[in-house]
C-alpha cells in the first residue's frame, strides 16, 4: 500500500516524457497520452482511496530516497498521504482528466496544441508531487513546477505583449512568496536538526518540546509559511495578480486560477496545520488575512464587468473563507469548501463565454431601468470611494510595487557603474581577495570573520539587483547571475568549515547552465545585434524555437530548478546558515528568488513577446 | 488633409471616426468590410495605403503565394494573364521571375504610432501602461450591460459627466496628481488645450490623436459606434469619442505629472522633424505590386474555374420540371448545399435564393420581450412591429451565471453545494452533451405555436411609433416585391416553402454573426412565417392577381426556419394546412430531413475530429452535438471559404457543385427587362455578401490587427465585447476559429443579364457602384441569350475570355465529399448513383 504511492508520480511523469516525445502534428496521439495520463491516474486515485479508507485510514509516510546523504544532512524525497492528501489528490485528478477531454477538442488545431499538454502535464506532475509531498524539500520540488508551468501557461500565447508583462508579473509574485518557504525550510533545519517530515509534525509531544524552547523560531516559521501561502492563493496584499493571470486559453485559467493552483495555499497550511496550530497569535492572524481578504475582493468583485475577472475575485473572496476555515480547525469544512469551490469557478469558466447570449436575453426579458439619486450624502460619498477603491483594486499593485520591486530596482540602479566590460575588473580581483581571505582565516580578527558572509551574501545579492534592472545587456544580466553564486559559495565557506563538495555540488549545475547559457546569448547576440537587449520584448521564439526552448532548460537549471544538482546544493548551503544568521539567510533566499525572476526576465525579453520582425502580422500592444 | 497645419477638432474627430473599426457590441455582429474606410480607393491601392498607414498585412504571404502555385492553386495561366492585365508584354517575363523567384524584404512598416513612441524612447515612460488599465476599466464600467453587481453610477449627460459625478462625491481622487484633477474638475475640457500641455505643435496634434485612439482601436471603435448608434445597447449609454480622448488626455498628463512633477517638456521638444502625414499617398512598390498580381492570379485561377463551370453547364441542357413544390432559401453560402440535396432527392422541387428576412421588414417583439429587435438588413429602418403572443417558450435559468456565487455569504453556501454539481455537469456535458438555458438555441427565437399580430387592426394605436402589422396593401407590395424579384409570377397547386435560417451555439460570443445577416443578426424564423401568412391572404392574393402574380387556390405558403448549425428545420402553421395539403406537406417534409441528413455529412468533411464516412443519420447526430458542447470552438464554419455570389437563375447552377462557397440569388433577367429588381438586389448583394466576404478576408489575413484572433482566451467585457485576458483592448474583426480554413478571395459576382443593362442599373446608386468600380468585389455579365461573359471594368464591360479547362464530371459527389477535406474544385454533377446514405 506504501510503496503504491509511487504509481500517482510515475504516471504523469511517465505521460509527461512520451509528450514531449511526440511530434507537433500527431494531435490525437498527443491527445491520447493526456486522456490515459489523467484517466490512468484517477482511476487509481479512486481505488487507493476507497482502499486507504477500508484499511482503517492510517496516515501514510513513504520514504522514497535519500538523494544526497552526509555526516549530518539529508536530502530525501518523501511522500505522505492523508486526509488532506486525498482530496487534493481526487480533485486534482477529476479536474485535470475532465480538462484534458474538454482540451481535446478545444484546442484542436491551434498552433500550441503540444506545448499546451506538455505544460499540463508538467503541473500536473508539480501538482500530485506538491500534494503527496512528505516533507518541506520534496514540496518545494514540487511547489517550484507549480511555478513555472504557471509562467508558461499564462504565456501561452507568448507572441502577444500582455500575456508575457503578466506571466512575468504572475512569476515574480509566485517567487516573492517562495522566499517565504525557503526560509521557513532554513529555520527548520535548526528548530529540527533534520530535514522534518510532515508526519512527524503529528507528534504533539514532539513539537510541543521543541516549541516551547524557541518560540520566536516557531512564530517565524508559521509566518513564513503563511508568505508563500498567501501568495500562492492570491490573499491580500498579493490580490490582484489573480486577474491578470488568465491569459491562457479558458480551459488552462479555469483549471490553474480558477480551481488547482489557487487552492495552494490553502494546501500548505492545512498541511503545516500541526506545527502552527499551537501558537494562537498565528491563527488569528491566518484568520484576520482570511477575513480581510474575503471582504476586500468581495467588494473588488461586486465591481467587475469582465466575466474572467469578476469569477476570479469572487474565488479570492471563497479562499478567504477558507483561510478563516483553516485558522478555527475546521479542516474538514475547508476541504469540503475547496472542493467544491474548485468545481464551481472551474465550470464558471468554462461557460463564461455563453454568458453575452444568455445575460443578453435575460436583461431583453427582464430589464428594469435604473434610478439614479443626485443628491449629497455620505453614505453616498462612501458609496463611491468604495466604487473607486474597488475599481482600482485597492490600489494593492501600486503598493507591491512600492513595497517589494522599486527598492530592489531602486537599489539596482545605484550599481549602473557596473557593465559588461569593467565586470570582470571588479570581480576578479574582489574574489581573489576573497579566496585568499579564506585560506588565511587564522589572521583574520574575530569580529570581521563573523561579518565577512555576510558582507559576500550581500555583494552577491546586489549583483542580481544589478542584473534584475540591467536593460542593455543580457550577457551582462546574465554574468551577474552565476557571479551571485559564487560570492554565495565564498560567503557559505568562511561561515563553517565543511566538505568541498558541498560547494562543487552547488556549483556544478550553475557551471554548466551559465556556461551554456553564455554560448548561447552569444550565439543570438551574433545573429540578432540588432535586436539583442532588455529594453523590450523580442520574441526571437519566432526564428529561434530550438533555441529558445534550451535556453529556457538552462535558464531553469541556473535558476537553480530541480533538475541539476545545484538544487540540492541550494538546500545544503541553507544548512550551512546558523539559526542566528537571519541576515545571512535572507540575503541568500533573495538573491536566490531575484535572480530567479532575472533569468526569467531575460528569457521573456529576448524569446517571447510580439516578434520585433513585422514580416509577419503581430499585434497591438494593447492585445 | 493634415498638409494643412491648423488643427480643427471636429475634423480630425471625424477623420478618426472613418478609420476606427465600426463593430457593433456582440449582440447585434453584422458583416462588414473591415477596411470600408478605404473603400473610395481602388482595391489594390487601398491596401498599400491601409498597410502603410497600419501596419496591416492584406494578403497572404509571399512564400505562401509560392505555394500555392508549387500545388497548382494558382495556375500558370492566371499568372501571365495577370501580369499582362497590369503590364505590357515586354516586361511580362522580368514581371513572372519577380513574382516567383525574386526575394524582398515583407516587412510590414507602419507610420501609425511612430509620434507617440517618443514617450517611451525619449521620456523613458511607458504612458500607455500608466493610462490604458484605467481607461479601459472605467469604459467597460461604464458601458457594461449586466456583468457587474455595482453599477457604474451612470450620469445621463454622459461618460465624462459620470466620472464627474463619481470624482465629486469621492473622498479619493481618480486622479493622481493636482494638475490633472483640476482641469478636470474645474473647467470644460478642451482637447486643443490639453494637446498644448502634452504636445505643443499643432502640426503633431492630429498624428498624435490618430496614434493615441489606434494604440486601442477596439475601445475606440465601440465608442464610437454607439456614439452614432446608442441603441445598440439594450440599456443605453451616452458617450462620444471625443470624451474619450478628453479623458485620455488628462489621464496621459496624470502619468506625466506623477512622474516628472508638472515641469516636463511637451512631446514637440523631442520631435526633430515634423514626421510625415500618416494619410501620406504610398510611393511606388515593387512588392505591393507583386503581391497585387499574385492575388489576381489566385482570384482568377479560381473565377475561370468557376465560369467555366457553368459554360459547360450550360452547354447541358436542363430537363424540364413537373413541379412537386417551390422554395425559397435564403442566398447565404450554407444553403447552397441544402438546395443541391433538395433537388437531388426530389429533381421537380423548384428552389430560389433570396435575402432571408424575405422582402419584410419590421420589429419583432417576443412576448414578455421589454424591447423590439429589427430582423430585415441593419441600413434600413422599419416601420413597423411585430408582436408576439400566446408564447410558451421558457427560458430556463442556470445558476451558474447568477452573481449571488460572487458574493460572500451566499457565494459561500453556493460554492460548497453547488460547486459539486458543477463538476457533475461539466462531466456531463463533456460526455453527454444537450440543449440547456446556456445553449442560444435558434428556435427560441420565436415559439412555434405562438401568435403574431401580422395583420394591422385599424385602430390599434402604434407603439414607440411603429405600426403594429401590415394593412392588405403593404402586404401586397411585399409579396409581390419579393415574388417579383426571383421572377416567379405562376404558381400552380403546390406548396411555397418559405425557409429562413438561424443557427445554434453554446460558449459562442459571435452567435450574432452566425445567424442570417440579412435579419440583423437573429434567426428569419418570424419573417419566413410573416411572408407565408402574407401570401395566404384572399386578399392579398387578389391584389396580386392585379398585379400579374397568380397564385392557385389551393397554392400554400409553408414558413420554416433551418438550423445551419444542428441542420434541424422546424414548420409553421401546419396545422392550417388542408388534409391533401398535409399529406403533400408530409411527404417534401421527409425529403427536407433526408436532404439535412446529408448536408450535415457534407458539411462534417471538415470536421477533423469527426468520422465523415458513416451514416449520413450517424453523422448527422455527431455535427448536432457540436451546436451543444461546451468545448467545441466551432460549431459550424459559418460563411468560412465564401467567394462567389450568382445572380441569376438556378438554371445557372443546377447540379454543379459549387462546394457552399457561393451566395444564390435568384432573378429572372427575362421578366425583368429593365433591371427594375436588379437594383435592390445589387444593393443588398454588395454590402452584405461583399461585407461577409471582405471581413473573411482580413480576418484571415491579419488575424492579429484585422481579426479576433483564437477565441480561446477570450473574456467576455461588459457582454459588448471580448478581449484577451483581463487588460486588453477590445478585439474587432472574426476569431481564427471562424476564418482558418478561409481562403482570401475577393468575391466574384455573377449577373445574368445584359452588360447596358447592369450599367443602367450600377449608374442609379453610386454606394454600390463604388464597391465594383473599386474592384472590392469582381463583377461578370452573363449575356442571357448566349451566355457570354462579361467583365466589369471601369464603368464598362468588356468581353472576357476564359482560358479552356475542363469541369469534371461525377455521379459520386458523396463519395468525393467523404473523401476530402480541403476545398474541391467545381464539378458537374451527372447522377447522383451513390446516394444511398
Amino acid at each position: 500500500m506504501t510503496s503504491l504511492l509511487n504509481i500517482f508520480l510515475l504516471i504523469p511523469l511517465l505521460g509527461l516524457i512520451l509528450s514531449f516525445l511526440i511530434r507537433k502534428e500527431k494531435e490525437l496521439l498527443m491527445s491520447r497520452i493526456a486522456f490515459y495520463t489523467a484517466g490512468l491516474t484517477l482511476v487509481s486515485v479512486i481505488a487507493y482511496s476507497i482502499a486507504w479508507i477500508k484499511l482503517g485510514h492510517n496516515s501514510i509516510n513513504l520514504k522514497e530516497v535519500a538523494i544526497y546523504t552526509s555526516k549530518n544532512y539529508e536530502f530525501t524525497v518523501d511522500l505522505y498521504f492523508d486526509k488532506i492528501t486525498m482530496v487534493y489528490l481526487t480533485v486534482g485528478a477529476f479536474l485535470t482528466f475532465l480538462i484534458t477531454i474538454y482540451s481535446r477538442y478545444y484546442l484542436h488545431r491551434e498552433s500550441g496544441y503540444k506545448r499546451f499538454f506538455n505544460t499540463i502535464l508538467f503541473f500536473y506532475l508539480g501538482y500530485n508531487l506538491t500534494v503527496l509531498s512528505g516533507n518541506f524539500e520534496t514540496l518545494f520540488i514540487g511547489w517550484e513546477i507549480l511555478g513555472i508551468s504557471s509562467f508558461l501557461l499564462i504565456a501561452f500565447y507568448r507572441d502577444r505583449y500582455l500575456p508575457v508583462r503578466n506571466a512575468v508579473k504572475v512569476f515574480s509574485v509566485y517567487r516573492i512568496g517562495d522566499v517565504g518557504i525557503l526560509l521557513a525550510m532554513w529555520a527548520s533545519h535548526h528548530l529540527w536538526h533534520e530535514n522534518i517530515t510532515f508526519a512527524k509534525l503529528y507528534n504533539y509531544e514532539l513539537v510541543h518540546e521543541h516549541l516551547s524552547g524557541h518560540t520566536w523560531v516557531g512564530v517565524f516559521i508559521s509566518l513564513m509559511i503563511l508568505i508563500a501561502a498567501v501568495a500562492k492563493s492570491a490573499q491580500l496584499p498579493f490580490s490582484s495578480w489573480l486577474a491578470r493571470a488568465m491569459e491562457g486559453p479558458t480551459t488552462s485559467s479555469a483549471i490553474f486560477y480558477g480551481s488547482l493552483s489557487v487552492h495552494f495555499g490553502v494546501f500548505l497550511l492545512l498541511r503545516t496545520m500541526p506545527f502552527w496550530e499551537q501558537q494562537t497569535s498565528v491563527r488569528i492572524l491566518i484568520g484576520v488575512v482570511g477575513v480581510s481578504t474575503a471582504i476586500i475582493t468581495t467588494l473588488i468583485a461586486r465591481v467587475q464587468s469582465s466575466m474572467k475577472s469578476q469569477i476570479a475575485y469572487a474565488s479570492i473572496a471563497q479562499i478567504g473563507i477558507i483561510f478563516l476555515e483553516v485558522a478555527l480547525g475546521l479542516d474538514t469544512l475547508a476541504l469540503i469548501h475547496f472542493a467544491g469551490n474548485a468545481g464551481l469557478r472551474t465550470y464558471q469558466l468554462l461557460v463564461s463565454p455563453s454568458a453575452v447570449s444568455y445575460l443578453i436575453r435575460e436583461q431583453f426579458y427582464n430589464y428594469q431601468p435604473r434610478t439614479q439619486d443626485m443628491e449629497d450624502t455620505i453614505p453616498k460619498r462612501l458609496e463611491y470611494t468604495l466604487y473607486w477603491l474597488s475599481v482600482k483594486e485597492f490600489f494593492l499593485d501600486r503598493l507591491m510595487n512600492q513595497l517589494i520591486f522599486d527598492p530592489l530596482k531602486k537599489a539596482g540602479r545605484q550599481l549602473n557603474f557596473i557593465n559588461l566590460k569593467n565586470v570582470f575588473y571588479y570581480f576578479i580581483p574582489a574574489y581573489l581577495i576573497g579566496i585568499i581571505l579564506l585560506f588565511n582565516e587564522d589572521k583574520i580578527p574575530e569580529i570581521i570573520h563573523a561579518n565577512l558572509p555576510v558582507v559576500y551574501a550581500l555583494i552577491g545579492l546586489l549583483m542580481v539587483l544589478r542584473s534584475f534592472t540591467e536593460r542593455k545587456s543580457p550577457i551582462l544580466a546574465w554574468l551577474l547571475i552565476i557571479l551571485n553564486h559564487f560570492w554565495m559559495a565564498l560567503a557559505i565557506s568562511f561561515n563553517e568549515h565543511f566538505e568541498w563538495d558541498h560547494t562543487a555540488w552547488y556549483l556544478s549545475g550553475i557551471v554548466i547552465c551559465g556556461a551554456l547559457g553564455l554560448l548561447l546569448l552569444r550565439k543570438l547576440r551574433q545573429d540578432e545585434s540588432l535586436y539583442f537587449d532588455l529594453n523590450t520584448y523580442y520574441g526571437h521564439v519566432y526564428e529561434y524555437p530550438g533555441m529558445a526552448f534550451v535556453f529556457l532548460i538552462v535558464s531553469l537549471g541556473l535558476a537553480g530548478f530541480p533538475i541539476t544538482p545545484s538544487f540540492i546544493g541550494e538546500d545544503l548551503i541553507f544548512s550551512h546558515i546558523h539559526d542566528h544568521q537571519f541576515l545571512l539567510a535572507f540575503f541568500n533566499s533573495m538573491g536566490y528568488i531575484m535572480g530567479g525572476i532575472s533569468i526569467i526576465r531575460i528569457y521573456a525579453r529576448l524569446f517571447l513577446g510580439p516578434h520585433i520582425k513585422t514580416y509577419h502580422e503581430t499585434p497591438y500592444k494593447s492585445s | 488633409m493634415s498638409e494643412n497645419h491648423h488643427f480643427d477638432v471636429n475634423t480630425c474627430l471625424k477623420e478618426l471616426k472613418h478609420y476606427l473599426p465600426a463593430q457593433a457590441p456582440l449582440k447585434d455582429f453584422i458583416h462588414h468590410n473591415t477596411l470600408h474606410a478605404f473603400q473610395q480607393m481602388p482595391f489594390h491601392e487601398a491596401m498599400q495605403q491601409a498597410s502603410e498607414m497600419f501596419g496591416y498585412k492584406v494578403y497572404v504571404s509571399l512564400d505562401e503565394y509560392r505555394q500555392h502555385y508549387k500545388n497548382g492553386r494558382i495556375s500558370e495561366q492566371s499568372v501571365l494573364n495577370a501580369i499582362s492585365n497590369r503590364h505590357s508584354n515586354d516586361s511580362a517575363e522580368v514581371w513572372r521571375q519577380r513574382l516567383l523567384q525574386k526575394n524582398y524584404d515583407t516587412k510590414l512598416h507602419n507610420r501609425i504610432g511612430q509620434l507617440r513612441s517618443i514617450w517611451g524612447n525619449s521620456y523613458k515612460i511607458n504612458l500607455d501602461k500608466f493610462t490604458h488599465p484605467t481607461l479601459f476599466r472605467l469604459l467597460n464600467h461604464y458601458l457594461d450591460q449586466g456583468i457587474s453587481m455595482h453599477q457604474f453610477p451612470v450620469h445621463p449627460d454622459g461618460f465624462i459627466a459620470s466620472i464627474r459625478e463619481m470624482q465629486k462625491h469621492s473622498y479619493i481622487s481618480i486622479f493622481k496628481t493636482e494638475r490633472a484633477r483640476l482641469l478636470f474638475e474645474h473647467s470644460d475640457i478642451d482637447i486643443q488645450y490639453l494637446l498644448d500641455i502634452l504636445v505643443g505643435d499643432e502640426r503633431l496634434y492630429e498624428t498624435y490623436l490618430f496614434d493615441q485612439q489606434f494604440a486601442h482601436p477596439g475601445w475606440s471603435g465601440m465608442v464610437s459606434v454607439l456614439e452614432d448608434q446608442p441603441i445598440s445597447l439594450y440599456d443605453t449609454r451616452k458617450i462620444s469619442l471625443s470624451e474619450l480622448i478628453k479623458f485620455e488626455l488628462l489621464l496621459e498628463i496624470d502619468g506625466m505629472d506623477s512622474k516628472f512633477g508638472e515641469s516636463w517638456q511637451a512631446l514637440k521638444t523631442a520631435v526633430d522633424t515634423i514626421p510625415e502625414s500618416i494619410f501620406k499617398k504610398p510611393s511606388y512598390s515593387e512588392l505591393s505590386e507583386v503581391l497585387a498580381i499574385w492575388q489576381e492570379a489566385f482570384e482568377w485561377t479560381y473565377y475561370n474555374e468557376v465560369l467555366m463551370g457553368l459554360q459547360h453547364k450550360r452547354a447541358l441542357s436542363t430537363p424540364a420540371k413537373d413541379i412537386s413544390f417551390h422554395a425559397l432559401f435564403c442566398i447565404d453560402d450554407r444553403e447552397c448545399s441544402f438546395r443541391r440535396h433538395v433537388e437531388s432527392i426530389d429533381p421537380n422541387a423548384d428552389t430560389y435564393g433570396t435575402p432571408g428576412f424575405f422582402n419584410v421588414e419590421f420589429y419583432f417583439q417576443p412576448e414578455n420581450g421589454k424591447f423590439h429587435t429589427k430582423v430585415c438588413p441593419a441600413p434600413l429602418s422599419p416601420k413597423h412591429l411585430i408582436k408576439e403572443a400566446e408564447s410558451h417558450n421558457k427560458n430556463g435559468s442556470d445558476m451558474h451565471f447568477t452573481k449571488k456565487s460572487h458574493t460572500l455569504i451566499s457565494g459561500w453556501l453556493i460554492s460548497q453545494t453547488l460547486g459539486f454539481w458543477s463538476a457533475l455537469k461539466l462531466f456531463a456535458n463533456i460526455f453527454k452533451p444537450g440543449l440547456s438555458p446556456a445553449t442560444s438555441y435558434s428556435f427560441r427565437h420565436m415559439d412555434q405555436q405562438g401568435k403574431l399580430s401580422i395583420e394591422h387592426q385599424t385602430g390599434t394605436a402604434d407603439v414607440d411609433g411603429l405600426q403594429v402589422g401590415f394593412t392588405i396593401e403593404e402586404m401586397s407590395n411585399r409579396v409581390e416585391g419579393l415574388l417579383k424579384s426571383i421572377g416567379l409570377y405562376t404558381i400552380g397547386d403546390t406548396l411555397i416553402y418559405a425557409i429562413g435560417h438561424g443557427a445554434s451555439s453554446i460558449n459562442n460570443t459571435h452567435y450574432a454573426g452566425y445567424d442570417c445577416g440579412a435579419c440583423s443578426g437573429r434567426p428569419g424564423s418570424v419573417n419566413a412565417r410573416v411572408i407565408s401568412y402574407m401570401g395566404n391572404h384572399k386578399e392579398v392574393r387578389k391584389i396580386l392577381k392585379e398585379r400579374g402574380i397568380n397564385i392557385h387556390d389551393n397554392a400554400r405558403f409553408i414558413g420554416a426556419l433551418h438550423d445551419t448549425t444542428r441542420d434541424e428545420i422546424e414548420f409553421y402553421d401546419i396545422n392550417q394546412l388542408s388534409e391533401s395539403q398535409k399529406k403533400a406537406h408530409d411527404n417534401h417534409a421527409k425529403d427536407f430531413r433526408l436532404a439535412l441528413d446529408r448536408n450535415a455529412k457534407e458539411r462534417s468533411r471538415r470536421f477533423i475530429l469527426l468520422n465523415t464516412r458513416r451514416d449520413a443519420s450517424v453523422v448527422h447526430e455527431k455535427v448536432k452535438l457540436r451546436s451543444v458542447s461546451l468545448f467545441e470552438p466551432r460549431p459550424e464554419l459559418n460563411h468560412a471559404t465564401n467567394s462567389l455570389c450568382i445572380v441569376g437563375g438556378r438554371h445557372l447552377s443546377y447540379g454543379l457543385f459549387l462546394d457552399r462557397r457561393a451566395f444564390l440569388n435568384s432573378y429572372n433577367a427575362k421578366t425583368d427587362p429593365e433591371g427594375r429588381y436588379l437594383l435592390p438586389i445589387l444593393n443588398a448583394v454588395a454590402p452584405v455578401c461583399g461585407g461577409i466576404n471582405l471581413e473573411y478576408y482580413f480576418s484571415r489575413t491579419d488575424n492579429f490587427k484585422l481579426g479576433a484572433g483564437t477565441k480561446l482566451p477570450h473574456n467576455v467585457m461588459g457582454l459588448i465585447g471580448v478581449a484577451n485576458g483581463t487588460d486588453g483592448d477590445l478585439r474587432t474583426g472574426l476569431p481564427w476559429q471562424m476564418v482558418e480554413v478561409h481562403e482570401p478571395l475577393r468575391l466574384l459576382c455573377i449577373v445574368e443579364h445584359y452588360p447596358d443593362v447592369i450599367l443602367d442599373v450600377l449608374s442609379k446608386n453610386k454606394a454600390t457602384e463604388q464597391w465594383f468600380l473599386n474592384n472590392w468585389i469582381h463583377l461578370v455579365a452573363i449575356d442571357p441569350d448566349n451566355g457570354s461573359n462579361y467583365l466589369y471594368d471601369q464603368k464598362s464591360f468588356k468581353p472576357l475570355a476564359l482560358t479552356n479547362q475542363e469541369t469534371p464530371e461525377t455521379n459520386r459527389i458523396l463519395q468525393i465529399l467523404e473523401e476530402n477535406d480541403d476545398n474541391l474544385p467545381v464539378y458537374l454533377i451527372t447522377e447522383d448513383h451513390d446516394i444511398t446514405a
